[in-house]
């Protein structure tokens, strides 16, 4: 991973969290905000797993479960949010 | 030549496909059962939510989401930090410029609890307690959690600062370094999902 990658990542990263913010500062809610928060998370998630813990490079297992992970994590909260709606 | 040079690369790249974790790997199937801890505690939340969504839309506006902004700031840039310091002292042997960057990352870890310190204070303050309600007693336990995890982090990256200034470090070995790192970057990883699910999902 070259510096100037791990540079690339931050910035990314601090963007993404200033949307999230974004979407919390506008009150924003319903399907469409939360998809946006749910796949700026995702994106965040992967970048730190891929880039900052350095998994990129490594067997498809280790990727698999990090990713694989905030895949789960994210869908239960979808899903919990989903229920929540229709309550 | 050009015959031997090729299948040089191809086998850089099948040893590549089959490369084990950076690190220890004790310490990733240490923060597969943080992973899997945190993963519970999430789902629990989200779910106690969606029972009693309008009590915990009423609260969430209690909380100081640019607190909760600026905490997020402090660990991307603490793993941003950490990242750096990996790179230096794995890839140019640089362990004096290692240790400037794990010391920038102790810098922020060390805001985040600052800050993450003035907000209990502040719900402290208000009366605020694990029994007042659904949503505090989770707000609460679960960035409390978290809180005790970046503690250990924060003490983990001061071991690491101290090693990597002594030049324990180096391209080849750099094991402790990077396993201290992966559970620091697993702390940051949590958070980014906390911050979404507990200060602005609504």
């Amino acid at each position: 991973m070259t510096t100037r990658k791990l540079d690339i990542t931050l910035a990314v990263l601090l963007t993404a969290t200033l949307a999230t913010w974004g979407i919390g500062e506008a009150g924003a809610a319903g399907v469409a905000a939360m998809v946006s928060m749910l796949v700026l998370t995702f994106v965040k998630g992967r970048l730190i797993a891929l880039d900052y813990m350095g998994l990129r490079p490594v067997r498809l297992f280790w990727r698999g479960m990090l990713v694989g992970w905030l895949v789960l994590v994210l869908s239960l909260i979808a899903l919990a949010y989903w229920i929540g709606l229709s309550a | 030549m050009d015959a031997t040079a090729s299948q040089l690369t191809r086998t850089d790249k099948y040893d590549e496909q089959f490369q084990s974790p950076p690190g220890d790997l004790a310490i990733w199937f240490f923060i597969l059962a943080e992973l899997l801890a945190f993963a519970v505690f999430f789902a629990a939340y989200a779910f106690a939510r969606a029972s009693d969504v309008a009590l915990f839309n009423e609260m969430q506006q209690q909380v100081n989401r640019n607190l909760g902004a600026l905490n997020t700031v402090f660990l991307i840039t603490a793993s941003w930090c950490v990242a750096r310091a990996v790179a230096a002292v794995t890839q140019d042997g640089a362990h004096r410029l290692g240790s400037r960057w794990l010391l920038g990352a102790i810098f922020c870890g060390g805001g985040f609890l600052v800050v993450k310190m003035f907000e209990y204070s502040a719900k402290f303050g208000a009366g605020i307690s694990l029994s007042t309600n659904t949503f505090w007693m989770f707000y609460l336990s679960l960035t409390f959690f978290h809180f005790m995890h970046v503690i250990l982090g924060m003490v983990i990256l001061v071991v690491l600062w101290v090693q990597t200034r002594k030049g324990s470090y180096g391209p080849d070995n750099a094991n402790g370094l990077e396993s201290g790192a992966a559970y620091w970057h697993m702390v940051d990883l949590v958070w980014i999902v906390l911050f979404p699910l507990v200060y602005v999902m609504r």
